[in-house]
């Protein structure tokens, strides 16, 4: 009972920031309701029994994330600039949008229903120590591919984001 | 007790939300958000998959998805910034010296 309350609260939030995101003006309040999307994720993941994931979700993406993405608004320094939203293009590129969202959600909203609801079968609870467990001894190589990448964009970022006249003299 | 398809649902809804702000909207910054917004209800399906069927994998997928998204925003919003400093603008639009 108390996990469908908390479902259907944090589910309302996170649609509710998605769409303010898609109808602001100002990218600052648009990175502001991103963050109350990315939270009510964090208290989705809580429900699921998943307390290693909402607290990486709060600090790596309503934290570092959030943050990288003011800074940046930040140094544009932008106008807030004015929006034409009746543009033929855009109405065909939001109706496609919408079409494909009814395709993928047509299988769940109309299949039967399932006899008998399987109850979940946790033999592995995702608490911190499983997750280690199978993180590093069964996925320790996509592990290791994922620190490389963030090592190479590391360098690409810094690389991108440097001033080119600074080098000309060196 | 919340079935798996209510989850499923939510971040498909999610997701859509993310795709529609990918496509209407121009600015640059926005695009960005959308495409988080499109991760996290990917995460959010790998989650919820994860308690109803195996155990751990879903977050362990999880867990690599954030560490992805890292990376693609601080190499997207390094291009952003180059882009700024070439056209003074981040709408999407400018942004078109391939085109014929």
């Amino acid at each position: 009972m108390s996990e469908a309350l908390s479902f259907y609260f944090f589910g309302s939030i996170a649609l509710l920031g998605g769409v303010n995101l898609l109808f602001c003006k100002n990218p600052v309040h648009g990175a502001l309701f991103l963050v109350c999307s990315f939270l009510a994720i964090a208290g989705l993941f809580l429900g699921l029994n998943s307390g290693l994931l909402a607290a990486i979700q709060v600090m790596v993406y309503a934290g570092a994330i959030m943050v990288l993405f003011l800074f940046v608004i930040l140094l544009l320094n932008l106008e807030v600039e004015p929006h034409q939203w009746m543009s033929p293009a855009r109405v065909a590129s939001a109706l496609v949008a919408i079409t494909t969202i009814g395709l993928v959600l047509q299988p769940f909203l109309f299949a039967p229903k399932p006899a008998v609801e399987a109850e979940p079968s946790l033999v592995v609870p995702p608490t911190a120590p499983n997750v280690a467990e199978v993180l590093f001894r069964q996925y320790a190589l996509p592990f290791e591919v994922v620190s490389l990448l963030l090592l190479v964009s590391m360098v690409g970022a810094i690389h991108l984001a440097r001033r080119p006249q600074r080098t000309e003299g060196v | 007790m919340v079935e798996l398809n209510h989850y499923l649902i939510l971040s498909a809804l999610l997701f859509g939300l993310g795709l529609i702000g990918f496509v209407v909207r121009r600015n640059s910054l926005i695009m960005f958000m959308s495409i988080e917004l499109m991760l996290n209800a990917a995460n959010l399906t790998f989650v919820a998959c994860a308690r109803h069927h195996v155990g751990a994998e879903g977050s362990v997928l999880a867990l690599l998805v954030i560490a992805v998204a890292a990376a693609e925003v601080a190499v997207g919003l390094a291009i952003l910034l180059a882009l700024f400093r070439l056209k003074k603008t981040v709408n999407a639009d400018e942004a078109r010296e391939l085109r014929a």
